[in-house]
């Protein structure tokens, strides 16, 4: 079996935090008493099912309900004619589009219906069943248009365009007919032209990859329930609530404070569940019928109407000198967003060369309309299809030159000081020390057997700081309760608890963090962009200082000295200066006790909007071994090296680390959206749709970096997202060094590879 | 459920069955399931619904001492046969040695797929007490986890099999 | 018009009579296939007949003739019996193959045969072994070549009101022994890209006395490929052997594009796939020369 270490410069002697504490959600979850999405039942509730487009893309020439409406049983249909409409969100966008014209029609299709699965009409009814009849009975007349699937084919001229309305952005003059490209992002410094003169090699490539779903196990699930006085409560499974109730009110013209969002347990997310889809039919149809109405959508549903990333096309080059000098890169990326804009193209740009100093440089992202179920985030959106390329050709630069891949990027890696083409200015970064970890791991140079390929990548990703909200409430035994605003997906809830413990130096068994509902906490940004343990926690630790401070006062007025004169050590409050050792100290369980007859409740909270999250870098060493004769391909030993800042839970960080490099190997070699000449999803269950299952993969590897991240008050960086960075890059490089021939197309499914060697095999003759 | 449910009106079936050694009576369709029946009939939500065409492994149970997908039974089948759930596991306020060292691993994340995976790995073992980590890995291949990679949890399954053995 | 009813019949007759009784009547054995069916809702039967509680379908009875196997015995329960798993091992590695322990505890031998999937594990395996499909209905019970009894994806010989009651495999003679191989993407929860079936019987000097060669998922249902069984008879498993039975593997194929795969994909994989099936069969009938 392998192993799991940490290495690193972390300082400081902590009792909780990097420690491995178990997680206060266990139990629950270990005995099936945790509550998800699919687990609330209320009273008189309906049953809501979709009625979805069997059509890729065609316009609605008209819906008829009536037959489901007349049904027994059936309590209310929507359509797009019960959500409202909004106009065309305008320019100047943001790195992320926010568009409620784009919003409402994904939810519910208004004129013209844009992918197989898209939701055009949803039932109520007292049983699932009858729910299920009633939507067959929909009558919908389309007029079936062109397709088209495609990221480069539909930002060419005459392509199908899915929006009239849409005219690329940025041009000049502004162009006469509509296109399905939105917009170009991208960066550029230096000259190009004369640093691939400069170059003493160039090596340009074609990268494509397919869109791939985040495949977390719980499908999306809702229950809403609204009154007659307007106010909505609503119950799902989601990665942000607080963000979900923004997005409903706005789209539903709706007062804010008249939703009360519970995240339900969440089971799995990776960015897919971080916006809204099915919850506004389900609240629709409660205002409609004055009942709760529940939402399960099936597994097909999900994979046809729920967000995948962006599949992928890149043309990219990259000059280099002798000596392993990067001086010039230029790559561009067509990433298909899915029926409505907003890939994400940002990220690409700062994925493609942030982990080196390159002096000229130029990204360009086009972000493309295509017939498939809009985009959503997952796990590093943008990052992995971009680092693949530059990481596959910075691999073949190293051994054309004849270094040492570890070596030739050691020699032009970033590090504090240096600015990315996006303009971030890196602090304290890891970078060269996760690329010397790398070297020295007994991994990078253990040998390969027959028929084996080793891969190695190196990934980059700029963490997510933002809005946080915590609140802290002592006791009068001397425990804390923790109100978070940001559901746990990942073991958050632990990580605060062990700050909070750690903070006031107590138990951590008496700290019970709990995630609420938007009407009791400030506002909280989603779980996502790996910001949870870094903003939250220091939301967390502001108000766990907060009840410090409060504590020290209460000593200090018992002890009848200035609260300068108390400090906090250890979980007491000590007499310091003149009265040091002179009085007995107040442990927290005392002032606890005390509270309630002095000062009163004692509570901190703490809201923030985080900044200087910072970067992390992620390396990993695959081993891919081939069947020669099927193609077949067998991940045998995957490593993973991360640079965490600080591990608050080491166990949970190395969980995120395997899970992050396992779904990079099912991206890799064999998890792929497969639609048909009309653009109907073919595999749309988990049998086709395939993910790696237990015996598809080794033991991973972990190493822990902790180059602790300075803006942090325990020196946190994300973890959440790095680890799928470079995951999907080692595998394919591992693929392609183990046949000897260069593939370029995600997935390397048994087929490709078999097919690739053949045509090396031609080669050869 | 399964299809389209009752064309006019259903066929109940009355059921009797053991559930966690309890004796469990229930009526249902004949388009529900046993899942159907135990999260939404008997509000047993430990038993999760990943997929619902037997891919995912979340719905597992045991049934009559074999490992099921209970998404793949008629509710109507179980009667007179003895089901676990992963209910049932935890006995006197004390936590299987599977559901403890699910813990001391940290084999969960998110959790969804792990009441699925205990229950899969009890019926397993009771099979396998002493499977090598590959024995083990196919013994769970009915069983998504999207969150952890896996490692976690055959260190967690191989460590309670250790002390599921050793106090035999 | 009643719903969906569920009918779970003890003998024979009785379930011929509920089949006749009802149009679309579905049998149900261990439902991995047909509840998924009815949920994904591709049909909508009126009635399901659960042959599970009829006791020849729940058997496995080895005489000195023969050997029959009920067609709800599952994959798991097959597994476990020792002396059938020693007589025809691909045949249970095969049936062992579909689907997870959980799908293994349900699947039957049976309902993969009558599911009639192009792809499906077992049948290969089955018609390898050279077994008969021991089918009962109105007019009687008849036996059918398992080669015979897909006609067509979903579709097999099976009349109206009609259903498989066990399959019949003949007793194996010394020196002889079968395997099953598929390719899948995965390691496991896949369907066959292509499957091989092979059994051979041995001479004394160590060629090829019988043999049977089958494929699945090459074409629209499993075939039994006879220039494959003539590559082997007579022969010894050398090279040139091997590669007249890759080439007759591959010039047998007919299969379609899909999502599973590519024409050009599974003809070379069927070609690979039995060389290294035939392999296996081979070193165990070596192993049975006693």
């Amino acid at each position: 079996m392998s192993d799991n270490q940490k290495s690193g410069v972390v300082g400081g002697n902590y009792r909780w935090v990097g420690n491995n504490t178990r997680r206060p959600d266990g139990v629950d979850k270990v005995t099936g008493r945790a509550r998800y999405g699919d687990d609330m039942v209320l009273p008189g509730m309906l049953h809501m099912r979709m009625l979805r487009s069997p059509h890729a893309h065609a316009r609605i020439l008209s819906i008829d309900t009536s037959d489901a409406e007349a049904m027994k049983g059936v309590k209310a249909v929507v359509t797009h004619k019960d959500v409202p409409d909004h106009p065309p969100a305008k320019p100047p966008f943001g790195p992320a589009v926010s568009d409620f014209h784009d919003l409402s029609r994904n939810i519910m299709a208004r004129e013209k219906v844009l992918y197989d699965g898209h939701a055009v009409a949803a039932v109520a009814a007292t049983t699932e069943s009858i729910a299920k009849r009633a939507v067959r009975k929909i009558k919908v007349e389309y007029e079936i248009l062109p397709h088209v699937l495609d990221p480069y084919e539909a930002a060419q001229a005459g392509a199908p365009i899915l929006h009239e309305h849409q005219f690329t952005l940025g041009l000049e003059p502004k162009p006469k007919e509509p296109s399905n490209l939105f917009r170009t992002l991208g960066g550029e410094q230096g000259n190009l032209e004369q640093g691939f003169e400069n170059s003493d090699l160039v090596i340009e490539r074609e990268f494509s990859s397919q869109p791939v779903h985040q495949g977390y196990i719980e499908p999306l699930a809702c229950v809403a329930s609204s009154s007659e006085d307007g106010a909505v409560e609503l119950w799902t499974s989601t990665q942000g609530h607080f963000v979900a109730r923004t997005l409903l009110s706005r789209l539903l013209n709706l007062d804010m404070s008249k939703f009360r969002v519970t995240a339900s347990e969440i089971g799995g997310g990776f960015g897919g569940k971080t916006t809204i889809y099915h919850e506004p039919a389900a609240i629709l149809l409660s205002m409609k019928t004055g009942r709760p109405v529940r939402s399960v959508m099936t597994r097909g549903e999900v994979l046809r109407a729920t967000g995948p990333t962006v599949g992928s096309v890149c043309r990219i080059k990259i000059g280099a000198k002798k000596d392993g000098t990067l001086v010039a890169a230029d790559a561009e990326i067509w990433y298909q967003a899915g029926a409505f804009k907003g890939g994400p193209v940002a990220r690409a740009t700062d994925s493609f060369f942030s982990p080196y100093k390159i002096p000229n440089a130029r990204t360009a992202c086009h972000d493309v309309c295509v017939n498939r179920p809009k985009a959503a985030a997952y796990r590093a959106p943008g990052a992995p299809m971009a680092t693949w390329a530059a990481e596959a050709v910075i691999n073949e630069l190293a051994t054309e030159f004849g270094l040492d891949p570890v070596e030739m990027r050691l020699k032009n890696a970033v590090k504090e000081g240096d600015t990315s083409l996006m303009g971030t200015k890196h602090g304290r970064i890891g970078c060269i020390e996760v690329l010397e970890a790398a070297k020295n791991h007994p991994h990078y140079n253990a040998p390969l057997k027959k028929n084996q390929g080793r891969g190695f990548a190196l990934g980059y990703w700029l963490h997510g700081g933002g809005l946080s909200s915590a609140s802290a409430n002592l006791l009068d035994d001397g425990t804390l309760t923790l109100a978070l605003g940001t559901p746990d997906i990942g073991g958050s809830r632990s990580s605060m608890r062990a700050m909070a413990a750690e903070e006031l130096g107590i138990d951590i068994e008496l700290v019970k963090p709990a995630v609420v509902d938007t009407a009791s906490l400030g506002y909280n940004h989603l779980t996502a962009g790996s910001r949870t343990t870094y903003a939250t926690g220091m939301a967390v630790v502001n108000a766990t200082r907060e009840i410090i401070e409060k504590l020290c006062s209460l000593a200090a007025f018992k002890w009848e000295i200035s609260v300068e004169e108390v400090r906090w050590d250890s979980g007491e409050a000590l007499p310091a200066d003149k009265y040091a050792g002179k009085l007995k100290p107040f442990s927290l369980k005392q002032l606890a006790k005390m509270a309630p007859g002095t000062v009163g409740p004692i509570a901190g909270h703490s809201e923030i909007n985080a900044k200087g999250a910072g970067a992390s870098f992620c390396a990993q060493i695959s081993d891919i071994e081939i069947d020669p004769e099927t193609g077949g391909t067998s991940p045998v030993r995957h490593t993973v090296i991360l640079d965490a800042g600080r591990a608050i839970s080491p166990d949970y960080v190395e969980g995120q680390m395997q899970g992050g490099a396992v779904q990079g190997i099912g991206w890799a070699l064999n998890e792929e959206y497969i639609y048909d000449d009309n653009g109907r999803l073919l595999n749309t269950g988990f049998l086709d749709y395939r993910m790696p299952v237990a015996s598809d993969v080794p033991m991973i590897d972990t190493l822990i970096v902790e180059v602790p991240n300075p803006k942090h008050p325990y020196g946190v960086r994300g973890v959440g997202e790095p680890p799928l960075v470079p995951a999907p890059a080692a595998v394919a490089i591992a693929v392609e060094n183990a046949i000897g021939r260069r593939m370029g197309d995600l997935p390397m499914s048994p087929p490709k590879v078999l097919a690739a060697m053949d045509a090396q095999k031609l080669a050869a003759e | 459920m399964l299809g389209r449910g009752h064309k006019n009106k259903m066929a109940k079936h009355s059921v009797t069955t053991t559930i966690n050694g309890d004796e469990t009576e229930f009526n249902c369709d004949t388009h529900n399931t046993l899942m159907d029946v135990l999260r939404s009939e008997l509000h047993m939500t430990g038993t999760k619904n990943g997929c619902g065409t037997g891919d995912c492994g979340a719905c597992t149970v045991i049934m009559n001492g074999r490992s099921v997908n209970s998404c793949l039974v008629l509710g109507v089948e179980v009667d007179g046969a003895e089901i676990e759930t992963v209910e049932g596991m935890a006995q006197g306020g004390t936590l299987h040695p599977l559901q403890q060292k699910f813990l001391d691993h940290a084999a969960l994340q998110c959790g969804i797929c792990t009441p699925g995976i205990i229950t899969q790995a009890k019926a397993f073992l009771e099979k396998n007490p002493d499977p090598t980590e590959t024995e083990l890995r196919f013994g769970l291949a009915g069983n998504l986890c999207r969150c952890t990679g896996y490692d976690k949890i055959i260190r967690a399954v191989l460590d309670a099999a250790a002390e599921m053995r050793a106090n035999k | 018009m009643a719903g969906l009813r569920y009918e779970a019949p003890n003998t024979v007759d009785a379930a011929i009579g509920l089949l006749s009784e009802v149009a679309g009547a579905k049998v149900l054995a261990g439902g991995t296939d047909l509840l998924v069916q009815i949920r994904e809702e591709m049909i909508d039967p009126d009635l399901i007949v659960d042959i599970k509680r009829i006791d020849e379908t729940r058997r496995i009875e080895i005489t000195p003739d023969y050997v029959k196997i009920g067609a709800a015995m599952t994959g798991a329960e097959l597994g476990e019996n020792e002396e059938l798993a020693a007589m025809w091992p691909g045949v249970i590695e095969a049936v062992e193959l579909i689907g997870s322990w959980q799908v293994q505890g349900r699947a039957t031998i049976g309902g993969n045969l009558c599911n009639a999937s192009p792809a499906a594990d077992s049948v290969p395996a089955i018609i390898a072994s050279g077994a008969k499909i021991v089918v009962a209905g109105p007019q009687g019970v008849r036996e059918i070549p398992a080669e015979e009894f897909p006609k067509a994806p979903g579709r097999t010989a099976l009349e109206a009101n009609e259903f498989v009651v066990s399959l019949v495999l003949p007793v194996p003679p010394k020196r002889s022994g079968d395997a099953y191989l598929r390719f899948i993407p995965r390691t496991e929860m896949d369907i066959a890209v292509v499957g091989a079936g092979v059994s051979v019987s041995l001479n004394e000097d160590g060629t090829c006395a019988s043999a049977r060669v089958a494929l699945g998922a090459v074409a629209p249902t499993a075939l039994l490929v006879k220039d494959a069984i003539d590559a082997l008879l007579g022969s010894k498993l050398d090279d040139v052997t091997l590669e007249k039975l890759d080439k007759a593997a591959r010039d047998a194929c007919n299969p379609i594009d899909d999502k599973r795969g590519t024409i050009e994909y599974r003809t070379k994989v069927a070609g690979v796939l039995v060389r290294r099936t035939a392999a296996i069969a081979w070193e165990r009938a070596q192993k049975q020369n006693g």
